[in-house]
């Protein structure tokens, strides 16, 4: 379950990367001079940011590097 | 001279570094230790070298020149999109390639897929097509480096002697610093470079008199407002760059880093920070180019925009010779720099320069992996570092780096810059369509060397077909698109302001999409490789 939400939170924000509804416009302005495309854009980079925190948190390969620490333990003992 | 003299001030400092990582160096693994800083790397130094290493002069001066003309689309075209899919390949490639580096010693790309399809002479083809699409990179950051050198002394070191230096100093702390000065040295240009962004906007802001206005007073003249929104851009061409940052993981010098480090918990920081790193340097960068066309008193950007008008109106009438001369003309590549000179005191300017520096010398990384991938896919493949030992391995990597340095140098002092910018352009969108090679590699059992050399070999044809394709057909004036090809009704290829158009994508998506089915097709219908090569992956 946790894999499945977690696929759909990537195709999701893959999806979102595309905003075709701030195409033409430029309003409104955020602080009074930063474009809406431009702002939308900049809180994809920190929502990219949220995500890969969450692979990191509940899909992290851990079981990759602790394969390398029971062979280096075996080749220890051996 | 005193911008210069702060840059060249920074320049001795890396070079330092350099030097004092040789003296760091330990001799037990010499070729692991020369090529890999011995798998070491803690993580912040893997954090913002990994990062440097993917920063070149184009995050700077291509960032702000591409927005210059282009407008705010620049940040979600090459930035965001960067940001959401160079993390998640770092977390589902980067994190196993260092494990299977960990597990049997590989120290390039080419080793691992040498063992995993158990081949010899088609990992050589693979050697043979990523070191020649790695060239261009090296040849344009020295001339980036002279170009920067010489602008920054306000011509007072010619671009020759500044190419030289700059090949020198780089040379130099890769020759004797291998991996490990790299790494410090990427590392102290990531935060110079991070600073960049922050200083250069505050102080051009100040100068400027606050951004609020130019903005407005953009909004308020046609030829400027589309600049603040993305309508020059079609959805389509948008959603195509969202394939480029796919040959982040596939470019040698990036896979290599990520044997760097010394555990995989390493690559958290790398895999989360990622997107924030770019937008730290990018957005600044971004919207510093935008505002630039605001500047009215600095007649060199004046001269580029009457160049872009001129291109504009009068483009189709015009031979394609006077049309690629106008587009020189009007390229923006040089406005951080010249809104520095403007705005920025002396001292600052100097600083900042040294920031651009930083991220024109990004060439060291390939240089590296260069030598790295030669001595090992090469020298010690076909047996010479059994015959010779390791350390005539080391030797060896390092000669190569003073040969392919000094080649470099001379071709920047002879070519034009621009063909080495198009063989970039060809050379992100071919290891794009590399990437494909990685995913079968490690997630698909099924995956064949037969598949392998079939995506290696349609890449190589797809570059040099596209590569004559924009060479044979010269580029239109702005506007709609030359089609070449359409079949009932649909553009199937065009040649576009920018480049070529396959049904209205980029090169780069067909090629992608071409090589996942060449490897699926190619595998499926010849023999895998022996259950123990497969019991070591999966």
């Amino acid at each position: 379950m946790k894999k499945l939400l977690l696929t759909l939170a990537v195709i999701a924000l893959y999806v979102l990367h595309q905003d075709f509804w701030f195409w033409r416009v430029a309003h409104p302005l955020v602080f009074g001079f930063v474009p809406i495309g431009l702002f939308y854009q900049a809180c994809f980079s920190i929502a990219a940011a949220l995500l890969m925190w969450l692979l990191v948190k509940f899909a992290w390969p851990s079981h990759l590097e602790s394969e390398i620490e029971k062979g280096h333990a075996r080749e220890d003992a051996a | 001279m005193i911008p210069a003299i702060v840059v060249f001030l920074y320049l001795a400092t890396v070079l330092y570094i350099g030097i004092f990582a040789f003296r760091r160096a330990k001799s037990k693994h010499e070729a692991e230790d020369y090529f890999l800083a011995s798998r070491s790397l803690g993580p912040f130094v893997f954090l913002f070298s990994l990062f440097g290493t993917n920063m070149t002069a184009f995050a700077i001066l291509g960032s702000s020149g591409h927005a210059f003309t282009n407008g705010i689309v620049t940040y979600g075209l090459m930035a965001s999109s960067s940001g959401l899919v160079i993390p998640l390949t770092i977390f589902f490639i980067g994190t196993r390639v260092w494990a299977l580096g960990k597990k049997h010693g590989f120290i390039t790309p080419v080793q691992m897929f040498r063992d995993r399809w158990e081949c010899g002479h088609i990992g050589t083809v693979i050697f043979v097509v990523q070191a020649v699409l790695l060239v261009p990179y090296i040849i344009i950051g020295i001339m980036g480096g002279g170009t920067t050198l010489s602008a920054i002394s306000g011509g007072t070191v010619p671009y020759w002697f500044g190419g030289a230096i700059v090949a020198m100093v780089v040379m130099g702390y890769v020759f004797f610093g291998g991996m490990r000065g790299t790494a410090w040295v990427n590392t102290f240009q990531t935060t110079l470079f991070l600073l960049f962004g922050a200083i250069a906007l505050i102080v051009i802001g100040v100068g400027m008199g606050g951004f609020q206005t130019a903005v407005q007073a953009m909004q308020s003249t046609p030829a400027l407002a589309p600049l603040l929104t993305r309508e020059r851009i079609s959805p389509l061409y948008f959603f195509s760059y969202t394939f480029i940052p796919l040959s982040a993981i596939a470019f040698p010098h990036i896979l290599i880093f990520c044997l760097t480090a010394r555990k995989m918990s390493q690559f958290k920081k790398t895999v989360i920070f990622y997107p924030l790193c770019i937008m730290a340097i990018w957005l600044p960068c971004v919207f510093l180019g935008v505002m630039a066309n605001r500047v009215a008193d600095v007649p060199q950007i004046r001269a580029k925009q009457e160049a872009r008008r001129v291109l504009a109106t009068q483009g189709r009438t015009l031979p394609p010779e006077a049309r690629d001369e106008l587009r020189d003309q009007s390229a923006g590549d040089d406005v951080i720099l010249l809104l520095l000179q403007r705005y920025a005191p002396l001292w600052l300017a100097g600083l900042l320069g040294a920031g651009i520096m930083a991220a024109v010398m990004a060439s060291d990384s390939q240089i590296l992996a260069l030598s790295t991938m030669f001595t090992e896919d090469v020298f010690a493949y076909y047996g010479h570092k059994q015959r010779f030992g390791e350390a005539v391995q080391v030797l060896t990597g390092r000669v190569f780096i003073v040969i392919i340095t000094l080649f470099a140098y001379i071709v920047a002092l002879r070519a034009p810059e621009t063909i080495f910018e198009l063989a970039i352009q060809y050379a992100f969108s071919g290891f794009a369509a590399l990437s494909p090679l990685l995913v079968a590699a490690l997630f698909w059992k099924g995956s064949t060397k037969w598949g392998a050399l079939a995506v290696t070999v349609w890449t190589a044809a797809a570059v040099v077909a596209v590569a004559i394709f924009q060479h044979v057909i010269p580029a239109p004036a702005p506007g709609p698109a030359t089609v070449i090809w359409s079949l009932g009704g649909a553009e199937v290829l065009s040649r576009t302001p920018g480049g070529t158009a396959v049904f209205g994508f980029m090169p780069v998506v067909p090629m992608v999409i071409v090589s996942v089915l060449l490897m699926i097709v190619i595998s499926l219908s010849t023999r895998k490789p022996g259950q123990v090569t497969l019991s070591k992956y999966f």
